[in-house]
C-alpha cells in the first residue's frame, strides 16, 4: 500500500501571533513551528498501518526550505521518503494544485493529512484534493482501518459518528483518537538524516484570492467573580454588559 | 544553515520535551513527596532510545554521541533532575564502563538489555568510609579458582535497590595501590548480593540512592570487567565521562529554574508592574541568565572534546564544577524571585533547590573538582 501523508508547518500552539507590514503578513520572529497536530495524527496512523500490514508512506509538503526540520521529524516518526513543493502556499485551492499534481505523478492508494491546518484552519484541502483526482474524500475522521483494499472508517457528525466502508483510493482528513500520538525516537531520529528529501518547483495555479489584512481578536476583558449569593447580579451582567443573554 | 547535527539536535531536544511533559511532568511531585522510583518511565525512556544513547547500534543503542548525549540530558532535567540522574548513572556511569571495558560476551549479555531500558543499572564504587578516598575501599574480592568472593557493602548507590545489574568496584590488591581494584559485573538475585536501606534525602526523591550489601557473594570470573587491578583506573576514565552527565544534570537544573523565575517575573505585579521590570530582579535574571549559558558552552564543550577522543579530565571538570555550582545559586536566586511562593511546594522552584545541591557532591565534590583542575593547569 502507498501511503501519501501531507504535512502543515504551523506555528505552535503557544505562539504568540503578531503581525507585521500593516496587518498584512504573519510576524514570524521567536515563532516556533511544528507539524500540524492533526496532520501528525494522520502520520501517526500511516505509520501503524504500515507496521501492521507493510507499504510505504511518503510525506508531502507545500512550502519552503525553513520548514525542512518539520519535515526531518515526520521522516524521523516513520515516514519513508520526502517531497517539498518549493513555494510558499498561497491559499487552500493553491496547495490542493500542487497535492494533486504530486498524487496524479504516483497513485497512492490513501492520502491522509489533518481534517484541517491549525493557522488558517480552512479545513477544506482533503475535499479539494479528492475532487481534483476524481476520487473521494471524507472528514473528519476519526477510526481508520484497511481490510482487502478497502478502508473502513469512522467520521465525526454532529452528535456523534458515522461508519462508513469505501474502496481505495481515498482522501482522508484526520483527527485524534485516529491513532497514538507518536514521539521520534533516537534511531528514527539517525536515521531519517539519510532518507531521501526531494525538492520539486511547483505547477503555476493562477490567483483566485487576494490577502486584506489580518486582525487579532479582542484583547480579553478582567475576570469578574461573582460570590454565588449575588447569582443575580452574574445573569444582570450577561444581559448588559455581555450581552449574550 | 542549519547543520544535520544541529538539526539532529534540535529534533531530540523536541523529542525530549515532549516526552518529559507528557510523562514525567504531570507526576513530579507525587514522586518527590513519595520518594517514588518510576521504574516505568525508565522503560519508556528506553524505548525512545534515551536509556543507551551512547551505545552503538550493534548493541541495541542508538550509537549518539556525547553532544545529543548531553542535549537529552539537559532537556531530561530540566523537568525533572532526579530522573536525570537515574538516567546519567544508567547510561554514562554502569552501561558505559560495560561499554568500554566488557568484553565481547559481557556486552552482548548486558547491553541490548541496558539499553532498551528493560533492565536498570548501578554502579557502586563509593563506600561508607571511603568518598572522594576511594582508594582505600574495605570490599573486597579474594579469588578461589575460577570464582571471586566478595565482602563488603558500597552506598549512596543509584539504583541500588531496583537495578537490575551493577558494576561495583572492589579491593583486590593493597589499599592505596593504584593497582588494586578490580571491576565486576553482578546480577540482581546473585547468592550473598542485596540491597540495603534506602536513603531519604533532601532531593533528587525520584532518582532510588540505596546501599548494596555482599556476603561471601561468589561471582564467576567471567563476570570480572577487564583485567584484575585495572578497576580503579577504569573508574577514573568512566568518572571523566560521567562529569559530562553532572554538568548537564546540573544545567538542565539550572536552567528550569531559571525559566521558572523568567515567566514568573513577567507575570507577577507588584506597585502596579510586573517584578520584571524592577532592576533589583532583571539583574538577578542576567545574571542567571549569563552562568547557564556559560555552564551550557563548558558543557558542550567537553562533549565535543569526548566526541573527538580527546582527553577530557580537564574540561569535565571544569564543566562539572562551573555548572554544578551554578545550578545552587541559580536555584537559590529563582526562589528569591518567585518570594513566599517560592518557598512552597505549589512552585517550582523548591524542588529545583533541594535537587542542585546533589550536582555539587556527586561524583567528584566541587572540592575534589578543584583538585582535579588544579593538578592539570600545575602539571610541570
Amino acid at each position: 500500500m502507498k501511503i501519501l501523508v501531507c504535512i502543515t508547518n504551523v506555528p505552535d500552539t503557544t505562539a504568540k501571533i503578531s503581525f507585521t507590514d500593516n496587518n498584512t503578513k504573519f510576524n514570524k520572529a521567536g515563532v516556533q513551528y511544528i507539524i500540524g497536530p492533526y496532520d501528525d495524527y494522520a502520520l501517526a496512523r500511516a505509520v501503524e498501518l504500515k507496521e501492521a500490514q507493510g507499504g510505504t508512506i511518503t510525506v508531502l509538503h507545500v512550502g519552503e526550505a525553513d520548514s525542512d526540520p518539520q519535515i526531518r521529524k515526520a521522516l524521523a516518526i516513520g515516514a519513508d521518503d520526502a517531497i517539498r513543493v518549493n513555494t510558499e502556499p498561497a491559499d487552500s485551492y493553491y496547495v490542493a494544485t500542487q497535492i494533486a499534481h504530486i498524487a496524479q505523478q504516483n497513485s497512492y492508494d490513501l492520502i491522509l493529512m489533518g481534517r484541517e491546518s491549525i493557522d488558517f484552519n480552512s479545513g477544506v484541502v482533503h475535499g479539494l484534493v479528492g475532487e481534483m483526482l476524481g476520487i473521494p474524500s471524507f472528514s473528519p475522521v476519526m477510526k481508520l482501518d484497511i481490510k482487502d483494499g478497502k478502508a473502513e472508517f469512522a467520521r465525526e457528525i454532529d452528535g456523534g459518528k458515522e461508519y462508513l466502508e469505501a474502496t481505495l483510493p481515498l482522501v482522508l482528513g484526520c483527527q485524534e483518537p485516529i491513532a497514538e500520538w507518536k514521539i521520534p525516537n533516537m534511531r528514527g531520529i539517525m536515521t531519517a538524516r539519510t532518507k531521501p528529501l526531494q525538492v520539486v518547483e511547483p505547477v503555476s495555479v493562477d490567483d483566485m484570492t487576494s490577502l486584506e489584512s489580518y486582525s487579532l481578536p479582542a484583547p480579553k476583558g478582567e475576570c469578574k467573580m461573582i460570590p454565588v449569593e449575588e447569582a443575580e447580579k452574574l445573569i444582570t451582567l450577561l444581559r448588559t454588559e455581555a450581552k449574550v443573554l | 544553515m542549519i547543520t544535520e547535527t544541529a538539526e539532529n539536535q534540535t529534533l531530540i531536544e523536541q523529542t525530549v520535551r515532549d516526552f518529559a511533559e507528557r510523562h514525567i511532568r504531570p507526576h513530579i511531585r507525587e514522586w518527590d513527596e513519595s520518594q517514588y522510583f518510576p521504574t516505568e518511565v525508565f522503560h519508556q525512556m528506553g524505548e525512545l532510545g534515551l536509556m543507551g544513547i551512547l551505545v552503538p547500534g550493534q548493541y541495541g543503542g542508538s550509537g549518539l554521541g556525547y553532544r545529543e548525549y548531553v542535549a537529552a540530558l539537559i532537556g531530561i532535567s530540566k523537568v525533572d533532575p532526579s530522573i536525570g540522574l537515574s538516567m546519567a548513572a544508567h547510561n554514562s556511569l554502569c552501561t558505559n564502563h560495560i561499554l568500554m571495558f566488557g568484553d565481547e560476551d559481557q556486552k552482548k549479555t548486558y547491553l541490548p538489555k541496558l539499553a532498551s531500558g528493560q533492565w536498570i543499572g548501578a554502579w557502586g564504587l563509593t563506600e561508607p568510609n571511603t568518598g572522594s578516598d576511594a582508594g582505600n575501599m574495605r570490599t573486597v574480592a579474594v579469588r578461589q579458582g575460577d570464582n571471586w568472593v566478595l565482602n563488603g557493602s558500597k552506598n549512596f548507590i543509584t539504583h541500588g535497590k531496583s537495578g537490575d545489574v551493577a558494576v561495583v568496584i572492589v579491593r583486590t590488591g593493597e589499599p592505596g595501590d593504584k593497582h588494586g581494584a578490580t571491576a565486576f559485573i553482578v546480577e540482581k538475585g546473585t547468592p550473598g548480593f542485596s540491597a540495603g536501606r534506602k536513603e531519604d534525602k533532601l532531593g533528587m526523591r525520584a532518582s532510588e540512592t540505596a546501599e548494596l550489601i555482599f556476603q561471601d557473594c561468589i561471582i564467576p570470573d567471567s563476570q570480572r570487567l577487564g583485567e584484575v587491578g585495572e578497576g580503579f583506573i577504569q573508574s577514573l576514565k568512566i568518572l571523566d565521562g560521567g562529569r559530562i552527565s553532572i554538568a548537564a544534570l546540573s544545567v538542565g537544573t539550572a536552567l528550569g529554574a531559571y525559566e521558572a523565575a523568567r515567566d514568573y517575573a513577567k507575570e507577577r505585579k507588584q506597585f502596579g508592574q510586573s517584578i520584571s521590570r524592577f532592576q533589583g530582579i532583571a539583574f538577578k535574571l542576567a545574571d542567571m541568565f549569563t552562568d547557564v549559558e556559560a555552564s551550557t558552552l563548558l558543557t558542550y564543550h567537553a562533549a565535543d572534546m569526548k566526541d573527538r577522543g580527546e582527553k577530557v579530565s580537564l574540561a569535565s571538570s571544569v564543566a562539572k564544577y562551573h555548572a554544578s555550582e551554578t545550578a545552587v545559586r541559580v536555584s537559590n536566586e529563582a526562589v528569591q524571585v518567585f518570594g513566599g511562593y517560592g518557598f512552597t511546594k505549589d512552585y517550582p522552584v523548591e524542588k529545583f533547590y533541594r535537587d542542585s545541591k546533589l550536582c555539587t557532591i556527586g561524583e567528584g565534590t566541587s572540592e575534589i573538582q578543584k583538585l582535579v583542575i588544579s593538578r592539570e593547569i600545575l602539571r610541570d
